[in-house]
């Protein structure tokens, strides 16, 4: 699938040493941009949440005063302590919960009058615990579930849960039960539940918890390919190599608030250790030794062993 | 009378299953020691916590093969409850162990201690003790249903150590929690393993608490144990990629500078440690 538009703002600031470099075709080069004609993709809508706070009915308070704009086909990690408000504003997103004051927009427009059903077309949600999301008898019917509500039937539909089961190598389990599978596999069956619905914003919460290193790297790809298509993609995640590698902004929140956002060089760079650890988080290994060894911001292993070349080459020369 | 859990010639197959998921594991843990075990996903390590556990086939059915002996004692000729008191598991979908009957986390980390029949006196000073083990005094007043996920799962960690069994079972303990958070659990099981001799079986794909906590690891790979040894070397493994288990972050680093041909130093050596 290809497509989605409009495209992030180019002017914000990358990582290093090409490890984020963006192999997407500039938004103008994309089809569907913009367009609602037949075939096209629908377009990626902006996220604002404007001054929003959401406290629980037992009264505790879980976000206070977010402002916060993503904008259409931006990838960006939230990371945060546990209990910082991270799963509370991601289900803003498509109206699980709704705002106790403030305003939630997609696209300028608030959210709060639109139902559940009709945001799930825009905003598909993974949960970070797959057995909230699964309830099928079989892992094909699974993933059918969200696009057959959105109206898609027959020969499409088949062959969305085909490609989503195939992206999160699950195809040879179609007619499994769900609860067959370990919990790592019923995590990218959530995964693959989402895929399937092709909205333009995708909100993974915690998506490579519980995975090996083989899950991780499917994810990784999962989380390319989506941005690569020009989606939004949004995930919370407490793996700090997963965020510096995969995301091109960072947000960081804290006991309800934002306290951080920006690329991750800027993000885990050691002027912000300071606001990280405060807010229980640790930058990446090749942070903390890249600014042991004077190398400037390198949050990748990439990076770091790019600019430890860099000097290499200096002191040879 | 020997003691730890001793597993010979371990193979277990789920009931209906076709095939096995655990084939012919040898496996000890001594008490005051902390074994890791990584693998990649449904390499057994889960099944593997449920049959140390005695809930495999116990409670959830299946065909056993091979000694589980805890403290001397095959775990098939256990009662429940003595089960429960000498291992405590942690499985790894952590919200499905909370018992759903309490209203405050102070209650729910008490539920197990008032179920072992102690004196309430006791049960408090547990309770308290295990909250503070895992930093989340300030979460006792708490409805456990309204928790996130990595609070839940500290949550149902401090059940489990407020039980202070014998050795504890712990699948992926760590997966939902921050970095910080990881850390102070990890080192809460470093101190009860060394203070209180219990033995630590701790499944986590967070190579660097193994690398951190363990003296042992066993690797697993479709139901066998690959290789195993002390923490450092097995950590350090090259095979390790090619099972699907990501290496501790130093380890990495130091692997990617040599493939790199760059030179390996002391200094690069010292701004990894």
């Amino acid at each position: 699938m290809s497509g989605f538009g409009p495209g992030v703002d180019r002017s914000a600031p990358a990582a290093s040493a090409g490890a984020f470099a963006d192999s997407r075709p500039p938004a103008s080069d994309r089809s569907g941009v913009g367009s609602t004609g037949p075939g096209s993709a629908p377009a990626v809508p902006s996220i604002e949440f404007e001054a929003v706070s959401f406290a629980y009915p037992d009264g505790t308070r879980a976000l206070s005063q977010i402002g916060l704009r993503i904008g259409s086909g931006e990838s960006v990690a939230i990371v945060g302590q546990n209990g910082s408000g991270k799963s509370t504003l991601v289900r803003h997103l498509n109206g699980l919960l709704r705002p106790t004051t403030g305003r939630v927009l997609l696209d300028g427009n608030d959210v709060r009058p639109i139902h559940v059903a009709r945001l799930a077309s825009s905003v598909g949600l993974a949960f970070q615990n797959p057995d909230c999301q699964l309830f099928s008898g079989r892992v094909s019917t699974e993933v059918a579930f969200g696009p057959r509500n959105l109206g898609i039937h027959g020969g499409e539909l088949e062959e969305r849960v085909r490609a989503a089961l195939e992206e999160v190598g699950l195809d040879a389990e179609a007619s499994t039960n769900p609860y067959d599978l370990g919990y790592s596999r019923r995590k990218l069956l959530a995964l693959a539940s989402v895929l399937a619905m092709r909205t333009p914003i995708l909100a993974l919460d915690e998506p490579t918890t519980g995975q090996d290193a083989r899950g991780v790297a499917r994810v990784r790809d999962v989380v390319a390919r989506a941005f690569g298509e020009g989606r939004t993609v949004i995930a919370i995640s407490h793996d700090m190599r997963f965020v510096a590698e995969s995301f091109r902004r960072v947000v960081v929140m804290r006991e309800g608030c934002i306290v951080l956002d920006g690329a991750p060089d800027v993000v885990f760079g050691e002027a912000a250790w300071g606001e990280l650890r405060a807010s229980y988080l640790e930058p990446p290994l090749p942070s903390v030794a890249g600014a042991r060894l004077g190398l400037g911001a390198t949050v990748t292993e990439a990076a770091f062993v790019a600019a430890l070349e860099r000097r290499a080459g200096t002191i040879s020369r | 009378m020997s003691v730890g859990i001793r597993l010979d010639g371990v193979s277990y197959r789920y009931a209906g299953a076709a095939a096995t998921s655990l084939r012919n594991v040898g496996l000890e843990l001594e008490p005051g020691r902390v074994v890791g075990v990584v693998g990649a996903n449904e390499s057994g390590k889960s099944t593997l916590c449920l049959v140390v556990a005695g809930l495999a086939p116990a409670v959830i059915g299946g065909r056993l093969e091979g000694s589980v002996r805890i403290d001397g004692i095959e775990t098939a000729a256990m009662r429940p409850h003595d089960l429960a008191q000498r291992c405590g598991l942690l499985s790894q979908n952590a919200a499905t162990q909370l018992s759903g009957t309490t209203a405050t986390v102070f209650e729910e980390v008490g539920f197990g201690p008032c179920n072992l029949g102690l004196p309430v006196a006791d049960v408090v000073q547990r309770v308290w003790a295990a909250l503070g083990a895992v930093g989340i005094e300030s979460l006792a007043p708490r409805d456990p249903a309204r928790l996130s996920g990595g609070q839940g799962q500290l949550v149902a960690i401090a059940s489990i150590l407020a039980l202070r069994p014998r050795y504890l079972v712990l699948d992926e303990p760590t997966s939902e929690l921050d970095p910080a958070g990881t850390k102070l659990v990890a080192e809460a099981l470093a101190r009860i393993a060394r203070d209180t001799g219990a033995g630590i079986l701790l499944v986590e794909h967070k190579t660097d608490v193994l690398a951190q906590i363990a003296d042992e690891v066993v690797v697993l790979e479709r139901g066998a144990v690959a290789f195993s040894g002390p923490a450092a070397a097995v950590l350090a493994d090259p095979r390790l990629v090619e099972l699907g288990v990501e290496s501790p972050a130093a380890v990495r680093l130091e692997r990617a500078v040599r493939t790199s041909g760059l030179e390996w130093s002391a200094a690069l050596a010292k701004a990894l440690s």
